[in-house]
């Protein structure tokens, strides 16, 4: 006997938000949110400063409770039947949820006090459990794919940016998340690194299994990677579609005084 | 303990010389109970510290107020109380105990503040990238906030280090017998109290200074973005 389905998840669906409101005090940020993402699928969200999209991503890590609505991973919700604190779930569950949710951030957050190496290998031996040796070799892969395999020992203070942010996005990835969050990954890079760690992004997006979320103001790169772009616009998803019809013939006025005034 | 122990008085020279033995004893004692004190204090502050973080307010709130209650109150008091009313309740210490107790539990309450502001200054970043990465909430305090927190907070418990060297002699008040208490008592025997007090002057700034040099170095040599804890 299996309990019924919870009403209204599909198959099809990893991430859904269902009528989510979220407030910082006075301020709504999202409102009355809805937003479903298909496993695999890769979501580039755009829009103004705060319309709500990293706090879309940062609900989705745990970093932020919401207050209404309901969010699902993969059928889970995020809030449990009883549930206390600001994230109306225990400590556990949103360890559960976690495990299947990684995250890159606009300012690396790279430990200071660590090799790049123990970086990526911190979690995976003390959270997975994983053996050192074996946490090593696949640290060691996973620096080869990001293309700094030679930087294992170096410090985060010795590296660029952009190689921070590729450390960043290496760490992320040996937690082997079904979901990959990237809050702004590019926006805090000189202009002449940000290639670099598009190119690694690039290479993560032909992961069929791997479900990507990116906030991001590099549109060109966006049109080139997504399944699918969501302008937001005061909390909610204003505009949504394939990139040629978002960038190429936007139906909403917004969506296009948006886009006006970030492509010049 | 002086009994037994003679002093020269022919000159201010061989009455130095004569007597700096017996104050190297009271400097002994001076030594341990800062080294114990300090460690009292390194503790129990971080223990203070963080359960003042601890986002239940029953426990943060009742942490605040004694954490206020130990600074605001004289080490001199806090010393006699424990001194003169925990035995009364049964509880009986020797009085350097006593004495290395007092000076621990009022520092804790400064060294709680310094580790606090140690704690809240590592970038917020930090630790949602560590919460990002599942770490536990211990995991994260022992491997990524305290190695990043610690560099931070030498200088000012360096600071504070110096400052209970020179607390010390309070804890002639309850009959330890460190470096001031002996030189007094030499005076009341001798009726020269200035070679004495001198002396004591002088062993007091060796100490702070070598406290000083030492932290010092400490802050050059720790790596300033977090000593790896492991």
């Amino acid at each position: 006997m299996s309990p019924p389905a919870e009403p209204g998840t599909a198959p099809d669906e990893i991430i859904r938000f269902e009528k989510v409101t979220k407030r910082f005090g006075a301020l709504t940020v999202l409102d009355d949110f809805d937003f479903h993402v298909a496993p695999g699928e890769k979501v580039t969200l755009i829009g103004p400063s705060g319309s709500g999209k990293s706090t879309v991503l940062r609900i989705l890590m745990t970093l932020e409770p919401f207050q209404q609505g309901r969010v699902e991973l993969d059928g889970i919700s995020y809030h449990e039947p009883g549930g206390k604190g600001p994230f109306k779930a225990s400590p556990r569950h949103l360890r559960e949820i976690r495990t299947q949710v990684g995250m890159v951030f606009q300012g690396f957050n790279l430990f200071p006090h660590m090799t790049v190496l123990r970086n990526i290998i911190e979690a995976p031996v003390a959270v997975l459990k994983i053996p050192k040796e074996e946490a090593i070799e696949r640290a060691t892969g996973l620096l080869d794919l990001v293309g700094l395999a030679d930087k294992k020992d170096a410090y985060p203070r010795q590296l660029s940016g952009g190689q921070k942010q590729r450390v960043a996005i290496a760490r992320a990835l040996a937690m082997r998340p079904r979901v990959i969050l990237f809050d702004e990954p590019t926006s805090a890079l000189d202009p002449q690194l940000v290639g670099e760690v598009l190119n690694v992004i690039r290479d993560l997006a032909h992961e069929h299994d791997l479900t990507m979320l990116m906030v991001t103001h590099e549109m060109r790169f966006a049109r080139e990677i997504s399944d699918r772009v969501c302008f937001f616009d005061q909390g909610r998803i204003a505009e949504q579609g394939a990139p040629e019809e978002i960038f190429g013939e936007p139906r909403e006025e917004r969506t296009r005084e948006f886009l006006q005034s970030v492509l010049g | 303990m002086i009994y037994g122990i003679h002093w020269d008085l022919h000159s201010p020279l061989a009455f130095a010389i004569s007597i700096l033995p017996i104050l190297l004893i009271g400097m002994k004692i001076t030594v341990e109970a800062t080294i114990l004190g300090f460690l009292v204090a390194l503790l129990l502050g971080l223990v203070l510290a963080l359960l003042r973080r601890v986002p239940l307010r029953i426990i943060a709130w009742p942490t605040a107020v004694a954490i206020e209650f130990l600074r605001d109150t004289p080490l001199l008091v806090q010393l006699f109380f424990l001194y003169y009313v925990l035995p009364k309740y049964g509880v009986t210490l020797p009085a350097l105990f006593t004495g290395v107790l007092a000076l621990g539990v009022q520092y804790s309450a400064y060294t709680s503040e310094v580790y606090r502001a140690g704690l809240e200054a590592v970038d917020r970043g930090q630790i949602e990238a560590a919460t990002a990465l599942n770490l536990s909430r211990a995991r994260l305090y022992r491997t990524i906030i305290l190695p990043q927190a610690i560099p931070r907070i030498i200088p000012a418990l360096g600071n504070y280090l110096v400052s209970m060297i020179k607390d010390t002699p309070v804890l002639s008040t309850v009959t330890v017998m460190e470096m001031l208490n002996l030189a007094q008592i030499i005076g009341d025997r001798t009726y020269r109290y200035l070679i004495p007090l001198t002396i004591v002057g002088a062993l007091f700034l060796l100490l702070t200074v070598i406290a000083s040099t030492v932290v010092n170095r400490l802050d050059r040599v720790l790596p300033k973005e977090g000593v790896p804890l492991r």
